[in-house]
């Protein structure tokens, strides 16, 4: 079985992982790592958005 | 000179370096390594453990999954040296994945390579998961 996702997918995926693993580790109270983990998620779509307009640029 | 002596006696400090070696905080990292999130279920943090066993254990698997590349021990190159000990991270789930022979094939699509990072990532976010594991277990975290 292969899975050959999407660019886009296989970014999203990694952010929602990366994301919980971050959010546990980096804070102590559930409260702060539910929004650290958030916090997380949100840069690196953000990042994801930002670098792929920022290529759109370069290309034009 | 003056700054550090008194960080040293500062309480915050003292119980940095002065935790006790007990048994748990050498258990706790050391099954955390070689199971992602044991480290914290032996501890009794239930739902941190299951959420950091499932993370670590569902990028692992994606990443094989995707035909991402294992590195071997003997890779000779410093990057394939660095890409063993991000795949070395995942403990049991690396062991089985050489023992098994995963991600060994010829890589015959582009998104192969995010497979690569996948694994590396897993691994390494579990190197972080078992140093959160000890620091519950010397007692410096909830």
């Amino acid at each position: 079985m292969t899975l050959t996702p999407t660019h886009f997918t296989a970014a999203l995926l990694f952010s929602v992982f990366a994301s919980v693993v971050f959010g546990i580790t980096q804070r102590s109270t559930s409260r702060e790592q539910v929004r650290y983990g958030l916090y997380c998620f949100a840069m690196f779509v953000g990042g994801v958005f930002a670098a792929g307009w920022f290529m759109w640029i370069l290309r034009r | 000179m003056a700054n550090s002596s008194t960080a040293k006696n500062s309480p915050a400090s003292a119980n940095a370096e002065g935790a006790p070696l007990t048994t748990m905080a050498v258990l706790a990292p050391a099954v955390g390594w070689f199971i992602p999130g044991a480290g914290h279920l032996i501890q009794k943090r239930w739902i941190r453990g299951l959420l950091l066993m499932c993370s670590i254990g569902a990028m692992f698997l994606l990443g094989i999954l995707m035909q991402g590349h294992i590195y071997n021990p003997n890779g000779g190159d410093i990057l394939d040296i660095l890409g063993f000990v991000g795949d070395l991270g995942g403990g049991a789930l690396y062991i089985l994945a050489q023992v098994l022979n995963w991600g060994q094939g010829a890589i015959s699509h582009a998104t192969a390579d995010y497979g690569t990072k996948y694994l590396i990532v897993a691994g390494l976010l579990n190197f972080i998961s078992a140093a959160d594991a000890y620091h519950i277990a010397i007692g410096k975290k909830p």
